[in-house]
């Protein structure tokens, strides 16, 4: 298992969510993602997108501005 | 036993689409979600911007329709892909630059290829005859199945009764009686099955989805194309079109002036990108230059831009003028006045 971190701030509503999607397919179930984003409506939408696609939410931590959305991968088939 | 059908279905965030998904699930059919970011997405982009939007639910109605639905969502980056749908569309445009038809030909044909790859069965949407005036007329909807490739696995759930059956009702993988012969604009039968299913909360945007149906906003799509001299555009284009007051005093240059405070944050993102303009003597806007300027045309500028900061009234306002490249400095101008604005120059 292991840690990646994806840089999605500046983007705007769905790309964090795509680009989340799209990181998340090429890892491992058990490994985590930390999203660093800047636009609120994220932590919304991935959080969403974990519930519907199977994923875990780890948290979400506000710092200065921006988000870091920690994201744990579930199961390949969820 | 038989096969476990499965089918996908274009979800927009919108009710039709959430209602015909939601009637092919309770017939049994595993249903999966798929939704195209074309860049021109109402949905979305505008909500972390302005002030105006802050009230509006910060979320995405095509996930939360899916989460509401209990299925997954695939959302799929077609930015560069749609370029051609909106450069060259076969069918014309409506009645701004929205290639309505060229557009849901597109997305079936992509949500067609998702199905074949992941090896489900059928594409459902949420199309209603006589609905659009471009893209979901009885004319149109044969287009759309026969231009995308997708043929009679394109089912319509909500108009289904009014089409010939498809190869999912022929081959009873849904039952025909039970979806519908919804025809034309009014929302009425939308809303009564949306109560009849026991949907009491759904998206329902004002002046659609996209963009380009958008007057104003093609307008400035239209301009830009003119004064770059190539109908071209990328994300950053067209995201910057959703922002602030565009202004054009001189064919070969544009300002694009924040509105408020969440303007200037989103256009403090592409400040290295352009030339940009701050008001130092007065609380003011940021602006960003969009082309190649003189030295005159910089003075233009700082005045439109000092025109639209609280020194409007004063004698001499300080405009800090940052180059892309190249060390910032201050112009010191006087102010245009509000009549010395044609409005030819509000793109």
């Amino acid at each position: 298992m292991s840690h990646h971190t994806l840089d999605a701030r500046r983007l705007l509503c769905p790309l964090p969510v795509i680009r989340t999607q799209n990181r998340v397919a090429g890892l491992a179930p058990g490994d985590t993602l930390d999203v660093l984003c800047t636009d609120p409506g994220a932590a919304n939408d991935i959080p969403a997108w974990c519930r519907i696609n199977g994923h875990e939410l780890l948290g979400i931590e506000r710092r200065e501005g921006e988000l870091v959305i920690a994201v744990r991968v579930g199961p390949g088939d969820a | 036993m038989s096969k476990q059908r499965k089918a996908v279905a274009l979800i927009s965030g919108g009710l039709d689409s959430m209602l015909a998904a939601r009637v092919i699930q309770q017939q049994g059919i595993h249903v999966e979600g798929i939704n195209f970011f074309t860049g021109f997405c109402v949905e979305g982009h505008t909500h972390a911007i302005r002030k105006q939007d802050r009230a509006r639910p910060k979320r995405n109605n095509a996930l939360w329709v899916a989460e509401q639905l209990g299925m997954r969502l695939h959302i799929v980056d077609s930015v560069d892909d749609y370029k051609q749908v909106l450069l060259n569309p076969r069918h014309g445009y409506g009645k701004n630059l929205n290639p309505c038809l060229d557009c849901k030909v597109f997305m079936v044909a992509k949500a067609h290829a998702w199905m074949v790859e992941h090896g489900f069965d059928f594409i459902i949407t949420g199309e209603v005859v006589g609905q659009r005036p471009m893209s979901q007329r009885s004319a149109t909807l044969p287009v759309v199945a026969d231009e995308s490739g997708v043929g009679d696995l394109l089912l319509r759930p909500l108009c289904a009764r009014l089409l010939p059956p498809t190869r999912p009702e022929r081959e009873g993988w849904v039952a025909r009686e039970q979806l519908f012969a919804f025809n034309g604009r009014s929302r009425k039968p939308q809303i009564r099955l949306a109560n009849a299913l026991g949907i009491e909360e759904y998206a329902q945007p004002a002046g659609g989805c996209c963009f380009l149906t958008d007057a104003s906003y093609a307008t400035k799509l239209a301009d830009l194309w003119q004064a770059r001299g190539q109908r071209d555009y990328d994300l950053d284009d067209i995201m910057l079109l959703k922002v602030g007051r565009h202004l054009r005093p001189r064919p070969h240059f544009k300002l694009v002036i924040a509105r408020e405070e969440g303007e200037v944050n989103f256009l403090l993102g592409y400040r290295r990108q352009f030339t940009h303009l701050t008001t130092r003597s007065h609380p003011g806007p940021l602006a960003l230059l969009d082309g190649r300027v003189e030295e005159t045309d910089l003075e233009l500028a700082a005045r439109i831009v000092a025109r639209y900061s609280q020194g409007r009234d004063a004698e001499r306002v300080s405009v800090e003028v940052v180059p892309r490249e190249g060390a910032a400095r201050t112009l010191e101008v006087r102010p245009l006045a509000a009549d010395d604005i044609p409005a030819a120059w509000h793109v």
